[in-house]
């Protein structure tokens, strides 16, 4: 029922239908912060996301995060909590949740949401109504921060 | 002060990720004036108890082009902003030194901008255009552009030394009430305020960027990234850009009173115009 809807959804906007399962930010169904159904139904390229987990423009988790795989880049950030052994510590799901909209797990954070489209104060007209990462970049970095396993 | 992440990654398994703490004891000496870069906060800034010069924060290569006049870059600004003092323009045949002989007789003018002035609030650029359009009856300067910056950095350089002491009550406390909800209110898509990242996170790392508590007390500020000298309401503009949020405009009520409140959480701390940043 809900994958219709959304389908139906995607064809006015005009998206191509090949993209009918990508599931919307507003749509993105929380469970005490967790998001279990895949954001697109591809599954997540690891190698994908650790370069947009980099990337400045995307995810630049960097900023804000110590992440020791990658010791080779400079400048890690001190904001937030290391992400090393992050996958030890939360399921997929809940990183999926964390990575789309940290404030459903950890109220009031300073960590941007990177998968919600609405609600900001004064955006640049560039990024108003768009979310930071696309659906499937948010599934590359999940997939990524799952191969963060401490041993 | 280098910044080494395999010793951070270590700090921070030990629960301890401060590898680029702020040197406190560093000391800002010009021309054998010891600046005030570290002091008890003003009673009315909830939640900070020491507040710190910007400088502070930088590396030792950037501290240390501000502890001589000859090799700090904002001086060859400064050299400009004495022509444009001296240089008749406008209607009237005026310059500013026609009105003020002694630019000397501005000490302690930096220490108390913005203020309020006939019931409004006044930042030092509206005060320069003021004299420049009523006095002078020249063309207004652009609020951030190089004209200004040289001047307004001249005449904040008579007070360097001198404590900040903006008021904050009386006429003065609608607008700084305005400028602390500002200050408190996230904007953009990354939806940060002010104090996300300048009070809550001060002396961490962002990235490349040393967090400071992003004071006033050094404006205008040669930076290194632009070489050239830089307003308070064009910082302001270029944090609120980062988070992608549209900034408000230079010389707007909203920055104006943002100015207000920003410059009051540096009450106690040395006027340093024109300090080098990066
Ligand atoms: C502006 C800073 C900032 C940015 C950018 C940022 N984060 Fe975070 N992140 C935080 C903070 C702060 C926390 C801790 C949560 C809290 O208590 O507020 C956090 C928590 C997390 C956690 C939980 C970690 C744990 O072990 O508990 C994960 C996972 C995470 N972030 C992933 C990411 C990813 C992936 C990105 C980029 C797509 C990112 N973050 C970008 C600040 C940030
Ligand atoms: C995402 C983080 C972030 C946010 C949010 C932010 N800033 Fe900044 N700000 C920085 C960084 C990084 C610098 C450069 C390093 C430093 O001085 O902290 C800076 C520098 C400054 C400086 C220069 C300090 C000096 O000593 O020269 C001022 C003033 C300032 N910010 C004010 C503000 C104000 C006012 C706001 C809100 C409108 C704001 N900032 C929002 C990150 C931020």
């Amino acid at each position: 029922m809900k994958k219709t809807i959304v389908a139906v959804a995607a064809l006015l906007l005009g998206t191509s239908s090949v993209y009918a399962e990508v599931i919307a930010p507003k749509n993105v169904v929380y469970q005490d912060g967790a998001v279990s159904k895949s954001l697109t139904g591809v599954a997540g390229d690891p190698a994908a996301g650790r370069k947009a987990f980099l990337n400045r423009k995307q995810g630049n988790c960097l900023a804000c995060h110590v992440n020791s795989d990658m010791a080779d880049q400079p400048f890690h950030g001190e904001v937030g909590p290391s992400l090393d052994g992050v996958a030890t510590r939360w399921s997929e799901a809940e990183l999926r949740g964390i990575v789309s909209n940290s404030k459903k797990t950890f109220e009031g954070t300073i960590m941007p949401a990177f998968y919600i489209d609405s609600g900001y104060n004064r955006p640049l007209d560039k990024f108003a109504g768009k979310s930071i990462l696309t659906a499937q970049q948010v599934e590359d970095i999940v997939a990524y921060l799952m191969t963060l396993k401490t041993e | 002060m280098g910044f080494k992440p395999f010793v951070t990654t270590a700090l921070a398994i030990m629960g301890m990720a401060f590898a680029a703490q702020a040197d406190e004891n560093a000391k800002l000496v010009i021309d054998g004036q010891t600046m005030i870069t570290q002091t008890k906060a003003p009673a009315f800034v909830e939640n900070l108890d020491e507040i710190y010069s910007g400088w502070v924060f930088r590396s030792d290569e950037t501290q240390a082009l501000q502890l001589d006049d000859f090799d700090n870059p904002g001086f060859v600004f400064l050299d400009q902003g004495i022509d444009l003092f001296n240089t008749v323009d406008g209607s009237e045949g005026k310059s500013c030194a026609s009105c003020h002989e002694n630019v000397e007789d501005f000490a302690g003018l930096r220490a108390k901008m913005p203020r309020i002035k006939d019931g409004k609030l006044q930042t030092m650029e509206e005060q320069v255009n003021e004299c420049r359009t009523t006095r002078m009856g020249a063309e207004p300067w652009k609020y951030s552009g190089s004209q200004m910056t040289a001047v307004t950095a001249l005449i904040s350089l008579q007070s360097r030394g001198m404590p900040v002491d903006v008021a904050v009550d009386g006429a003065a406390a609608p607008f700084w009430e305005k400028g602390k909800e500002i200050y408190y209110t996230r904007y953009g898509q990354l939806d940060l305020a002010c104090a996300n990242c300048h009070e809550d996170n001060y002396d961490t790392m962002i990235r490349a960027d040393h967090l400071s508590q992003g004071q006033v007390n050094g404006f205008p500020t040669y930076r290194l990234k632009n070489a050239k000298l830089n307003s308070i309401q064009g910082r302001f503009k270029g944090c609120m850009k980062n988070v992608r949020a549209k900034p408000f405009k230079e010389g707007s009520e909203e920055f104006k009173a943002l100015e207000l409140y920003v410059a009051s959480r540096g009450n106690g701390l040395s006027v340093e115009s024109p300090s080098v940043r990066n």
